[in-house]
């Protein structure tokens, strides 16, 4: 793969990390990290909407006037989700089940509408698919890794493994007020790591 | 090709294609996949009663039971090979879970002491309420109903004067699984436990 492809596939992982550097989709990120395997869930399920958005959005992107971008995108990527959602709860009920309301609320993640306008809008379909897997790398990478820090500190499990015994676990963290605090201290970490 | 200009009859034509299309899209996506979807909640369903019920032979047809003047829960009771009743689960309902209607399978042996558990639907806070899936059959705790008999004992939470210990930090999502374990015995309670097949002229003197 040429150097510029993989060069947007980094900027999403990390340059322009969603979480990280963006500061987009805090909703999702502080909702569904309560544990690690939810973050991961999330994550992925986010990448695979994304991908398929910024894809089907460089496609329409000359067809569609200035003026009615948003509501189109708007329309567009909500369709997607909905087939993802009746595709899952017919083929893979045990998916579905787990992820569970996660999967609608992909709708108003706003990492896919911002990427639609950002990127997909302005680059061609190869370039958008790579940036959808880019950014969706990054945005699975947060989730997993806010996951695990809320699941340790919160009650001493990382996947469902004890590590730690569960009474050293401090409720706040799988709470929202902990979520703002183990996101707030990652992000200054990351910021420190990345102009280091 | 250049980006299509921001006029009336452009913005109209673009948008209205686009929600046809979806229309469309999502209309065949939702044909293809009613039959999976619904084979899919049977499968859950029987499952659910596998899991509940001790083993059983053959189950009547749901018989549907209200409750609470209120309510209509679907009550299945299953018969061994020598057609004895074993037991019935029924399929309770509460609106009262913390992120909207929580649904289950609850079975109860002949004598009324709940076997176990299946939570069927539920759209509880991941991590706290989403634990009643398994929090309320958890061995040797003061939160495990198996085997308790809803006439016998207080299936509330200790908030409100049972036995039952909450979920912690999710006493709402607590409630509401107890509310419906307690409408499922309603159910069960006010049924005949012989099965539909006995005659007549028996019936009445079955009912518990």
């Amino acid at each position: 793969m040429s150097n510029s492809k993989v060069k947007i596939i980094l900027n999403g992982l990390i340059t322009e990390n969603p979480i990280f550097v963006l500061i987009l989709g805090m909703c999702p990120t502080l909702a569904t990290t309560s544990s690690a395997i939810n973050g991961f869930s999330m994550g992925l399920a986010t990448s695979f909407v994304l991908i398929g958005s910024n894809v089907a959005i460089s496609l329409l992107k000359n067809l569609i006037p200035d003026k009615v971008r948003i509501p189109a995108y708007v329309v567009v990527i909500a369709t997607f989700v909905t087939v993802v959602e009746m595709l899952m709860q017919a083929y893979l009920p045990a998916l579905f089940e787990s992820l569970g309301i996660f999967i609608p609320l992909i709708v108003v993640n706003c990492i896919v509408l911002g990427r639609a306008e950002a990127f997909a809008s302005k680059n061609s379909v190869i370039d958008s698919s790579l940036d959808g897997i880019g950014i969706g790398l990054g945005f699975t990478f947060a989730l997993t890794l806010l996951g695990i820090v809320r699941e340790l500190l919160g009650t001493g499990k990382i996947f469902s493994l004890s590590v730690l015994p569960e009474k050293y676990g401090m409720l706040v963290f799988v709470l929202a007020p902990g979520a703002f605090i183990a996101l707030a201290y990652l992000i200054a970490i990351m910021n420190k790591i990345r102009k280091a | 090709m250049a980006k299509l200009t921001s006029s009336f009859k452009n913005m109209v034509i673009s948008l209205l294609s686009i929600t046809v299309f979806s229309a469309l899209t999502l209309g065949s996506v939702y044909t293809l996949t009613k039959e999976p979807i619904e084979k899919s909640k049977t499968a859950k369903l029987q499952k659910a009663l596998k899991e509940v019920l001790p083993t059983f032979e053959h189950l009547d047809t749901a018989i549907k039971v209200p409750v609470n003047n209120v309510d209509t829960l679907n009550l299945y009771k299953a018969y061994d090979k020598n057609n004895v009743f074993v037991g019935a689960a029924v399929e309770a309902n509460s609106k009262n879970g913390f992120g909207g209607e929580i649904k289950i399978m609850i079975g109860f042996d002949k004598e009324g002491n709940i076997i176990n558990y299946s939570v069927l639907e539920q759209k509880e806070t991941p991590g706290l309420g989403t634990k009643m899936v398994d929090w309320f059959k958890m061995s040797n705790t003061k939160h495990d109903i198996r085997g308790k008999n809803p006439a016998k004992h207080r299936l509330l939470v200790s908030k409100d004067g049972g036995e039952i210990d909450a979920i912690t930090a999710a006493t709402i999502s607590s409630r509401a699984f107890l509310e419906a374990v307690n409408k499922a015995y309603q159910a069960y309670a006010n049924n005949p436990k012989a099965p539909k097949t006995h005659d007549v002229s028996s019936g009445a003197s079955n009912i518990n």
